[in-house]
């Protein structure tokens, strides 16, 4: 006991731990010199004999689980299998894919590495030099407008409809979970099969155009812009209850302190709404930012939906693809292409998620 | 001192709004702008019951038109063609066709499409609740080198678009021979099970539940000299179980829901799920040979209403799931 106590004081490695029941009934520990320091109220012990110059500290849980190091391997090998055969090697794969030129998907055969899967999807240059007549048109001419289009109109109005249903759901006493749950029944549809009923509401013979006393084409036959009327309501309607249920979570916790103080000054609606709410609500603001986001850039069913193809008539023209449908259209016959525009995404994705955290920053209150 | 600290703490005193009469001769009223308190009061009061009635209108029309969609694909799903067709819509069908429920079995093999939904999402959930449970395990309780390096490479991959990996799980899917010429169902089961297996932010989701779970019940179990693998499954398990059965439910809308990879690795569609089925079904009259809408929403109403009492069922379930780990399937 004295040597362990003269011990300390010369300032040798020792391991301290506090008594505590936790330490004392593990099982299978190891065994040490160990005693009680009367002056300090701990169990003093000297480290494992074989390396006794290092300091070890022991603590009850760490004691057991240290040695388990196979253990915890053991337990995540399933899904380490699994995240490095469908996830990790399937990213570093596409992108090296996107730097190949004529790759076969069905042999894994490439004729050497290029750039020109980039330059070919946006249309400046042909699939290979020696067939200069097969030009891309369609990812420039209609997916990437189509996907901006979505992301700009979509992303803003859902977001900013959603905060204002929350905000009145949050201030209203009577029904306010039963209209809560009727909000958020478009999330718990079967994605294609809602698109089809808008398809039928907007069509030629349908209720938009009776009830409006027009005889647009909105499906059918119709222009890529007006398309897209449909097109975004119809992604407004599936995207907001997500969003009124994370906005509404978010609103519950906001201390009532704030409305009364802002009551007492008689501010108005409008300025607690912006001075009060949205500053409190900005890391759910943020977070709903960024995933719808990017959910917009990979708008794919809505468009199966609704228009059953790429287009509005048919395979023709695809004049409703987004970047998305390009992929899948693509992944088939021009893999290399479809890899290319896959990896034109996710930089598209990174560089849009980067400028929101960097925005974020000053206007975010966490 | 107490004597100091006795006034800080004693209740203070307030007027209330109504006039004060302090003897015969002096009575205090508080008014504001020339009005009355009773008139402010009474202004407030109608002021509020104005907003409140503004609210519920605002969210009644709101409402409406979210539930729309839903009632429009019903009631035309009860349809004749030609009313559907017809240049006066109706709001309420004139003859309810029930029959449309029998035809729609003629075009759209509800049966085997559900069937192949079923096998898909149970297998591919089991697998994900068993290495979700195990990984959240590792990463929430046992100690092991690496353990944070892993844990952070998981969830940058949660940052990464999906369809990054389609194209090449496609590829690998297809060097396992599960698809190309002479597929069998079998193969395609697998092809639609196998990349599904795990779920990153389901092990990330269950790990968060899992930390909660207190040191102590862990250290009681090992001085009752139980193993890391019963503590697992007879006590972190069931104290997980909201958890558990969100996940579930999850994924098997997620199922119920997916389109894109079941049509790129099936060859046949008797081997699709039910949203493929919906898609590439001709909804078409048999005997006539034209489109028929009220067939088509019959089939929507047959996909739409599994999942709607799934909600009625499990609400709570799926609401707290959806708003902790914020995506589908």
């Amino acid at each position: 006991m004295e040597e362990i106590s003269s011990s300390i004081k010369k300032g040798k490695p020792v391991a301290v731990e506090e008594l505590s029941a936790s330490s004392m009934f593990l099982d299978e520990r190891p065994v040490y010199d160990e005693g009680y320091d009367q002056e300090s109220k701990t169990v003093v012990r000297l480290v494992s004999p074989k390396a006794s110059n290092k300091p070890y500290r022991v603590r009850g849980i760490d004691d057991v689980a240290a040695r388990n190091n196979w253990k915890g391997w053991l337990y995540l090998a399933p899904v380490i299998i699994l995240v490095a055969v469908f996830l990790i090697y399937p990213l570093v794969n596409t992108i090296f894919i996107a730097f190949t030129a004529n790759y076969q998907y069905a042999t894994g055969t490439f004729d050497g590495l290029t750039l020109r899967n980039f330059g070919y999807i946006l249309g400046l240059v042909s699939k290979s030099a020696d067939n200069p007549g097969a030009m891309e048109v369609y990812f420039v001419r209609y997916a990437i407008p189509n996907t901006f289009i979505i992301v700009i109109v979509t992303v803003p109005i859902s977001t900013f409809l959603a905060l204002i249903i929350s905000v009145a759901l949050n201030s209203i006493k009577w029904f306010q979970k039963t209209l809560q749950t009727l909000f958020f029944l478009p999330y718990v549809t079967n994605a294609i099969a809602v698109g089809m009923v808008f398809s039928v509401i907007f069509d030629d013979k349908g209720i938009i155009n009776y009830i409006f006393g027009l005889n647009m084409n909105w499906i059918q036959n119709a222009t890529q812009y007006v398309a897209m009327i449909p097109l975004c309501i119809y992604i407004v309607w599936s995207s907001i209850p997500f969003k009124i249920l994370i906005f509404l979570s978010g609103l519950q916790g906001i201390d009532k302190q704030y409305y009364q103080a802002a009551q007492i000054d008689s501010c108005s609606k409008a300025k607690v709404l912006w001075k009060i709410t949205v500053p409190l609500l900005s890391p759910q603001i943020l977070y709903i930012l960024i995933t719808s986001f990017m959910g917009a850039f990979k708008e794919y069913t809505a468009v199966v939906g609704l228009f059953n193809g790429p287009g509005t008539s048919g395979k023709g023209d695809p004049n409703m693809e987004t970047i998305v449908y390009y992929i899948y259209e693509n992944l088939n016959s021009n893999t290399s292409a479809a890899a290319a525009a896959a990896v034109f995404l996710f930089v598209i994705i990174l560089v849009f998620t980067a400028l929101q955290f960097w925005a974020s920053k000053k206007r975010v209150h966490y | 001192m107490s004597e100091i600290a006795k006034t800080a703490v004693a209740p203070k005193k307030y007027i209330d709004f109504k006039d004060v009469v302090v003897n015969d001769n002096i009575v205090i009223s508080l008014e504001e702008a020339g009005q009355t308190t009773d008139a402010i009061k009474k202004a407030e009061k109608v002021s509020k019951i104005i907003t409140t009635t503004l609210t519920y209108i605002f969210i009644l029309a709101l409402v409406a038109l979210v539930i729309f969609p839903f009632y429009w694909m019903i009631i035309t799903s009860l349809k004749q063609n030609t009313e559907i067709q017809a240049s006066t819509q109706t709001f309420f069908p004139t003859i309810v066709m029930w029959s449309n429920y029998v035809h729609v079995f003629q075009v759209f093999d509800f049966g085997r499409y559900m069937w192949n939904t079923i096998v898909v999402a149970f297998f591919s959930t089991l697998g994900t609740l068993i290495t979700t449970i195990f990984a959240a395990f590792a990463f929430a309780r046992l100690k092991f080198k690496g353990r944070e390096g892993v844990f952070m490479i998981f969830l940058t991959t949660m940052m990464i678009p999906g369809e990054m990996m389609v194209i090449s799980n496609f590829i690998t899917v297809a060097s396992f021979r599960w698809i190309g010429e002479g597929q069998t169902l079998l193969q395609a089961y697998l092809a639609m099970v196998v990349p599904f297996l795990t779920s990153v932010f389901y092990i990330y989701l269950l790990r968060q539940n899992f930390k909660q779970i207190p040191n102590e019940l862990y250290l009681a179990a090992k001085v009752d000299g139980k193993s890391d693998w019963s503590f697992l499954w007879r006590v972190m398990v069931p104290l997980a179980a909201p958890t558990l059965i969100s996940i579930t439910i999850l994924k098997f809308m997620g199922t119920w829901n997916s389109y894109v990879w079941p049509n790129l690795v099936t060859n046949s569609p008797d081997y699709r799920l039910i949203s493929n089925g919906l898609r590439g079904s001709a909804f078409v009259d048999v005997d006539s040979g034209q489109t028929e809408y009220g067939y088509q929403m019959a089939a929507t109403v047959l996909v739409t209403v599994p999942l709607f009492l799934l909600f009625i069922f499990f609400r709570k379930y799926i609401m707290r799931g959806v708003g902790r780990a914020g995506i589908k399937g």
